[in-house]
């Protein structure tokens, strides 16, 4: 087995073990950069130096004769929309291209203090405004399952850095499903936390009232790992919740005899893709043999929550995004002669066509005569969508669906039909709208492509989730890590 | 609901951005799509509905004024596209 192949708990045995040192856990993990993101693009920052730093910090820990923490020594990636002092965050888009925050998010922090290494900082979609890369400013990051696919977004840089084992953790943020689509696409575990549960700080804003960042990792046992170092209150972030109803102490293996599964007939429906469908039937059936009761129920504002998300996230976006001028920090336009003229040259020339199409979306959405009709609209639908998901937990523990409708696509298949590239998280949208936690796993393939199995529980039920996903994990053993096509060596 | 390409134009400045006549065409097409998807909303009776801002319905959440170190104006003003002396620096804004 190679060092890149194995996972958080057991890279923390193999030190404690002294099987390995941390130094040589990162030297693989970079190794397998070096030699796999030619192809994949997953990275836009490699903090080799930094990393290495951090390696030898764990080595020393350890040489002393201290506990290490079960994040000790792991290499993690981080989305390039989270800030790190001295090391760009650019969250790829021209507009910040050479951004060096002189700050840490809190996550980052926290990771850095459990003993995490962090490798770099990978790509999304253009302020994390997709669901595929391809609004990356920089390049298109490629499904390690099949290198002429997309692997999902925003966050597929670091669901790509997972999957093909150039990170064993990484962190992704999910407004409408850019932790869990990209988890589904690359067949790994993605985890959209309770909205709150964790600091928001340092997260360069899109849609204040739905981001939220998680963990991506290919094992649920890491997941948990990593979530609940993440999890916490923080005084940066006033919408972080003190003291969250959280037991992390419970064990994974708790089994899920007797747990109430709903399954909604709208996550069912037309649209999605018929295989995808049948593989999630079947993991439902396995859900069944564990002891679960399955029962059928509705969400009925279900076909709501993409025409509310498409106006809400947009409308808070166009109002995170005005602090983008050209003045203060950031892109800055040449050849503006007045003052008005250099912020709407700066912003014209930095942001790209998707950002621009979700700030004029939100903006209309948000303008004198229309912010009832579309605006406040969205906000009183949105409570009913909470409210379906308030019924649906007073009969069930947990609700099953597909993740996305469909498996990876191809690169270039979407870019030119805004609506159907939104099409891409159907499934997802509704639980930011509610705020509640939802978690990806893979549940098989699809001619070759993962396919993803979606938990959505009530709000801080994630060790319930967490418990469910391991149960089915544990029962099925999919493999988690793809093998190469396209020329990758699998090195 | 359609939207025009003067209109796209009035919510570009709005949102200070500039667009080509051809980026103006190809908004005003991509938008009313999207717009006439939102539609569907109109189908629902929400008059009794009260609208959701949060999820989670946070109080105002204040703490005590607290004296603490901060960015140091250096680290903050290293950051800006230009610099005249200590002064962020911007194009003339008043003719003069």
């Amino acid at each position: 087995m190679k060092i890149y192949e194995l996972n958080a708990s057991e890279i923390h045995k193999g030190l404690r073990h002294k099987d390995f040192s941390a130094r040589e856990v990162a030297q693989a993990h970079l190794y397998r950069i070096e030699q796999t993101d030619k192809d994949l693009k997953a990275f836009v920052t490699v903090t080799t130096e930094q990393a290495l730093r951090a390696a030898d910090a764990v080595d020393a820990k350890m040489s002393r004769g201290e506990e290490l923490h079960p994040l000790s020594g792991i290499p993690v990636a981080v989305k390039d929309n989270m800030c790190t002092t001295g090391v760009k965050t650019t969250c790829s888009s021209k507009m910040l291209e050479s951004f060096v925050p002189p700050y840490t998010a809190t996550v980052v922090n926290k990771l850095e203090q459990a003993g995490a290494v962090v490798l770099g900082k990978t790509n999304l979609d253009e302020f994390a405004m997709g669901s595929s890369t391809e609004n990356s400013a920089f390049f298109t990051t490629r499904n390690p399952y099949d290198l002429e696919r997309v692997p999902g977004g925003s966050s597929g840089g670091s669901a790509v850095a997972v999957a093909a084992g150039q990170a064993v953790i990484a962190l992704g943020s999910d407004t409408g499903g850019s932790i869990r689509q990209p988890a589904a696409f690359c067949g790994i575990v993605g985890v959209k936390p309770t909205y709150s549960l964790v600091s928001r700080y340092g997260l360069v804003a899109f849609a204040s009232s739905l981001d939220q960042v998680g963990p991506f990792a290919r094992t649920v046992s890491d997941a948990a790992w990593a979530l609940e170092a993440l999890a916490g209150h923080d005084p940066l972030d006033s919408t972080s919740v003190p003291n969250a109803p959280v037991d992390w102490s419970q064990p994974l293996d708790k089994g899920i005899r007797g747990l109430k599964v709903g399954v909604p007939r709208e996550y069912f429906a037309d649209g999605m893709e018929p295989a995808v469908v049948k593989s999630v039937r079947e993991a439902i059936k396995v859900f069944e043999c564990l002891g679960a009761e399955i029962s059928e129920i509705s969400l009925p504002h279900t076909s709501y929550a993409l025409p509310t998300y498409y106006i809400i996230a947009p409308a808070e976006a166009s109002s995170n995004l005005a602090r983008f001028d050209g003045v203060r920090y950031g892109f800055r336009a040449e050849g503006a002669t007045n003052q008005e003229e250099l912020i709407s040259l700066s912003r014209s020339q930095g942001f790209g066509p998707e950002v621009k199409r979700r700030i004029m979306l939100g903006t209309y959405a948000l303008s004198n005569g229309y912010y009832d009709a579309y605006y406040g609209k969205a906000q009183k639908v949105r409570s009913l969508i909470k409210q379906d998901f308030d019924n649906a937990f007073s009969q069930v523990d947990i609700i099953l669906s597909p993740t996305s409708p469909t498996t990876a696509f191809k690169v270039g298949a979407r870019v030119n039909d805004p609506l159907s590239m939104y099409m891409a998280d159907l499934c997802t949208f509704a639980v930011n709208l509610a705020g509640i936690p939802a978690l990806s796993l893979n549940c098989g393939f699809v001619e070759g492509l993962p396919v993803g199995l979606q938990l959505m529980g009530k709000a801080f039920s994630e060790m319930m989730l967490l418990q469910a996903a391991f149960a089915y994990e544990q029962t099925v053993k999919l493999p988690q890590l793809p093998v190469f096509k396209g020329g990758l060596p699998n090195v | 609901m359609r939207l025009t390409p003067e209109q796209v134009q009035k919510v570009a400045e709005l949102a200070r951005l500039q667009l080509s006549l051809d980026e103006r065409e190809r908004y005003a097409e991509q938008l009313s799509a999207v717009l006439g998807y939102f539609n569907m909303l109109n189908s629902l009776d929400t008059v009794n509905v009260s609208p959701t801002s949060h999820a989670l319905m946070l109080k105002n959440v204040l703490r005590e004024d607290q004296v603490r170190p901060s960015l140091s104006q250096q680290q903050v003003m290293s950051l800006a596209p230009e610099l005249s002396g200590e002064l962020v620096a911007i194009p003339r804004t008043f003719e003069g």
